[in-house]
């Protein structure tokens, strides 16, 4: 028997994974969730028909909007992370002692559940007791906000969909608000290379760019993404990501990583020509 | 409501019939289902162009209806309460005019409230009769016209005893309700007609918890913007009838102007939107009220802001609220609607239906979603950090009865000059000038042109006021009817 998962990255585009079995599939009121496993990529999960994250990549990305920030920023003590409701940047944060609170905004209780029953080496950052979950909106979460999170990881996946309000001007104003004068937020950046996805790809810079004094981006390659590759977003009150980068504390630290190293952290930010000029472009 | 009736939908069954006969066309339209102009069926899409198609046996006549389309127009009478309903395919403007047309003839007098819809005067344009107007009164805080008020309206009866109706706007743009039963009750005693221009309330018929509508208050007619909250296809609506109107005379005036080829796309339209709203549309309301409401209650809790509500019913010019309605008063910010309105549409990306000196206004509808309702309060709260100013005062001044001279029609038709305004005293106005806030004409064209009114555009001009309509945007001069030519 042949059993695919398919998912169309453009109208011309397509990607399939070898799946064994479906795990799971039901629709709440945000939107389809479906896991499969697959010899390839073990458990995945999709929401509305596309790939959110799977068991082999999830690393990648939950690692690089970790680790990035939290390599610049001196001094993490509140963290809010939105969306996350399947644990992995829970789980990336855990390493850090110094942070006294994890608040995770997730609006999708049935989300949240998949992810725990299945996959629990993401879900198992939840579990620290520093983390309190929001069964909640984002934005309005924020609103109640001012002047109190260190840094806000924006883990929400898709500018168009049922979290398409976390890609927004009103979003990134509003988490300008909740940070500290020095604070960080980082968040997905989509995909620049197909043609549909660029110009999500720029609205989002021309949005966040203007909302922060520093804002750069940097990138990573996680196979499950559209052409295999992936943006992230910096935006800082006060840190750069490069000139307050300290490599040798965070080495101190000693955390196990299976992506970010310290010489990936400065090399992350060194973009392709197309994507400094898509970027600039939107920046003028 | 017949509701195993209204799971019937004639005119689009007929379609889906219709479109599996693949009859050949040598009939009009000239695409042919499409096969003429492949670029229309690329951005339109087969099912679209496939069944934009003539009037024909088996898919009756909107002119003449006697099968599908009668069927159809008989379930929307019954979905809304009335005697008989027309499918309308020219927009609710359309609907408005069939209700002046149906009403009255050149020389006859209608009562209207002074902020009329445009189309209601185009109709006066039309026919050639003569209006008589009621002061909206006014919201002086929050800067917009209210309903009408009884002893206003009670008092234009008893001057006018020869007016053949009244036409009432309810609910408002904004969401106000007038006293609808008292206002048919006291027609009907002095034998006028009550038309109703229910643009905004659609679904005032589907919901125990929301104002009264046209139909239940007994009004004779009613125009229902069924493309607004609706949801179907911009430019369709619907004409409903009381018991006491003849659907055959109505049918004659709507003829009259009503094109020959309705569009299917549109009556189809109206019959599917019809049976979900039959079907569906009770909870459906409710959840858009709820939607409306919770939007209400966090934008005030930014602070800043006034969404209103419930609290201006005052028994009288506010008789009630329509709760899905969302206006938000933007002035104690230092930003007028029209800038909150600008900035979302190009910093948030966000379109607003509406904004004005005072106010913006969200249309909330069946299509909504709680998590753009998110971004709405989530951009207001980022718009009030980003841009407010210091409060501006709004000025809205006191209302000056207007004085008919000649009908609109032989307004429209003399011949026009010219004139310095300061120099216009005593002429008669042929063009309209509207003042924003409130939004209620201060001349329209056929009116005599006083000092009282100069001095009123003068001193509104100073204070911030917008004047739309004629011709000299800053005024210097108006159109004046030319003497001895009307």
């Amino acid at each position: 028997m042949e059993f695919w998962f398919e998912e169309l990255h453009t109208d011309n585009v397509k990607m399939s994974i070898r799946v064994e079995e479906q795990l799971f599939s039901g629709t709440s009121d945000y939107q389809r969730i479906d896991v499969f496993k697959s010899p390839e990529f073990g458990k995945f999960l999709c929401s509305n028909g596309s790939v959110i994250f799977s068991e082999a990549d999830e690393f990648v990305y939950d690692e690089m909007i970790v680790h990035v920030p939290m390599a610049v920023h001196p001094n993490v003590k509140k963290v809010l992370v939105i969306g996350g409701g399947d644990g992995g940047v829970a789980r990336e944060l855990s390493h850090y002692e110094e942070i006294e609170e994890i608040d995770v905004v997730e609006e999708d209780q049935m989300f949240i559940d998949v992810c725990k029953k299945c996959f629990p080496n993401n879900s198992c950052g939840l579990d620290d007791p520093r983390v309190k979950i929001f069964n909640a909106n984002g934005l309005r979460f924020l609103r109640s906000k001012t002047d109190y999170y260190d840094l806000i990881i924006n883990d929400c996946t898709d500018p168009l969909g049922h979290t398409a309000g976390m890609f927004t001007k009103e979003f990134y104003g509003n988490c300008y608000r909740a940070l500290h004068e020095d604070g960080i937020m980082v968040y997905q950046h989509g995909s620049p290379f197909f043609d549909e996805d660029e110009e999500s790809c720029r609205a989002m810079h021309r949005k966040a760019f203007r909302s922060f004094p520093i804002n750069r981006v940097f990138q990573a390659h996680i196979p499950t993404c559209p052409a295999g590759y992936w943006l992230f977003g910096f935006a800082s009150k006060k840190y750069h990501p490069l000139k307050d980068f300290d490599e040798k504390r965070w080495m101190a630290r000693n955390i196990k990583t299976w992506y970010y190293t310290t010489h990936l952290h400065a090399g992350a930010f060194m973009l392709p020509r197309y994507v400094e000029d898509l970027l600039t472009e939107e920046e003028n | 409501m017949d509701m195993n009736r209204q799971r019937r939908a004639p005119i689009y069954e007929a379609l889906e019939k219709f479109r599996k006969l693949h009859v050949v066309p040598f009939d009009v339209p000239g695409h042919k289902r499409g096969r003429g102009n492949p670029e229309l069926v690329e951005f339109l899409g087969q099912r679209c162009v496939g069944i934009d198609v003539n009037s024909m046996k088996p898919l009756d006549n909107l002119c003449h209806p006697v099968s599908i389309i009668k069927e159809a127009q008989e379930l929307a009478a019954d979905a809304f309460g009335a005697a008989n309903s027309f499918l309308m395919v020219g927009g609710t403007t359309s609907a408005v005019q069939a209700m002046v047309l149906t009403a009255c003839k050149a020389g006859d007098k209608i009562i209207l409230p002074r902020n009329v819809h445009k189309s209601a005067i185009n109709a006066l344009v039309l026919c050639g009769a003569t209006p008589v107007y009621i002061d909206p009164k006014v919201d002086k805080e929050i800067g917009i016209p209210l309903g009408m008020e009884l002893a206003d309206l009670k008092a234009a009866m008893d001057a006018n005893p020869d007016a053949k109706a009244v036409l009432v706007n309810n609910p408002s743009y904004y969401g106000i309700c007038s006293d609808l039963k008292s206002i048919v009750k006291m027609a009907h005693d002095h034998n006028m007609l009550a038309l109703v221009d229910e643009a905004h309330g659609t679904h005032f018929s589907f919901s125990d918890t929301l104002p009264v509508s046209a139909m239940e208050a007994g009004a004779d007619m009613a125009s229902i913007s069924m493309h607004k909250s609706g949801g179907s296809l911009t430019q369709s609506s619907f004409l409903l009838l009381g018991p006491n109107m003849n659907p055959g005379y109505v049918s004659q005036i709507i003829n009259l102007t009503q094109t020959t080829s309705a569009s299917y796309l549109l009556m189809a339209s109206l019959d599917l939107s019809r049976r979900n709203i039959a079907l569906r549309g009770k909870q459906s309301f409710e959840k858009v009220a709820e939607m409306a409401q919770y939007a209400r209650d966090e934008i005030n809790e930014i602070g800043g802001y006034y969404a209103y509500g419930k609290e201006l019913i005052n028994g009288n010019t506010v008789y009630d609220f329509d709760v899905t309605k969302l206006a938000v008063v933007t002035n104690r910010i230092g930003l007028t609607g029209i800038e909150v309105y600008d900035l979302l549409r190009d910093e948030y990306d966000i379109q607003m239906e509406f904004g004005d000196i005072s106010n913006i206004l969200a249309y909330i509808s069946i299509g909504d979603s709680i998590q753009d309702i998110e971004r709405l309060v989530g951009a207001l709260a980022d718009i009030r950090r980003l841009y407010s100013k210091s409060e501006k005062p709004l000025f809205t001044g006191d209302y000056i009865s207007p004085t008919v001279a000649t009908t609109p029609q032989k307004a429209f038709y003399a011949q026009k000059e010219a004139v310095p305004i300061m120099e216009c005293a005593g002429r008669i106005c042929a063009e309209s000038v509207m003042c924003y806030p409130p939004g209620i004409p201060i001349l329209a064209p056929g009116e005599v042109i006083t000092k009282e009114i100069i001095d009123y555009i003068k001193y509104a001009q100073e204070k911030g006021c917008s004047m739309q309509g004629p011709e000299s945007s800053d005024i210097s001069y108006l159109n004046v009817l030319k003497e001895g030519s009307y």
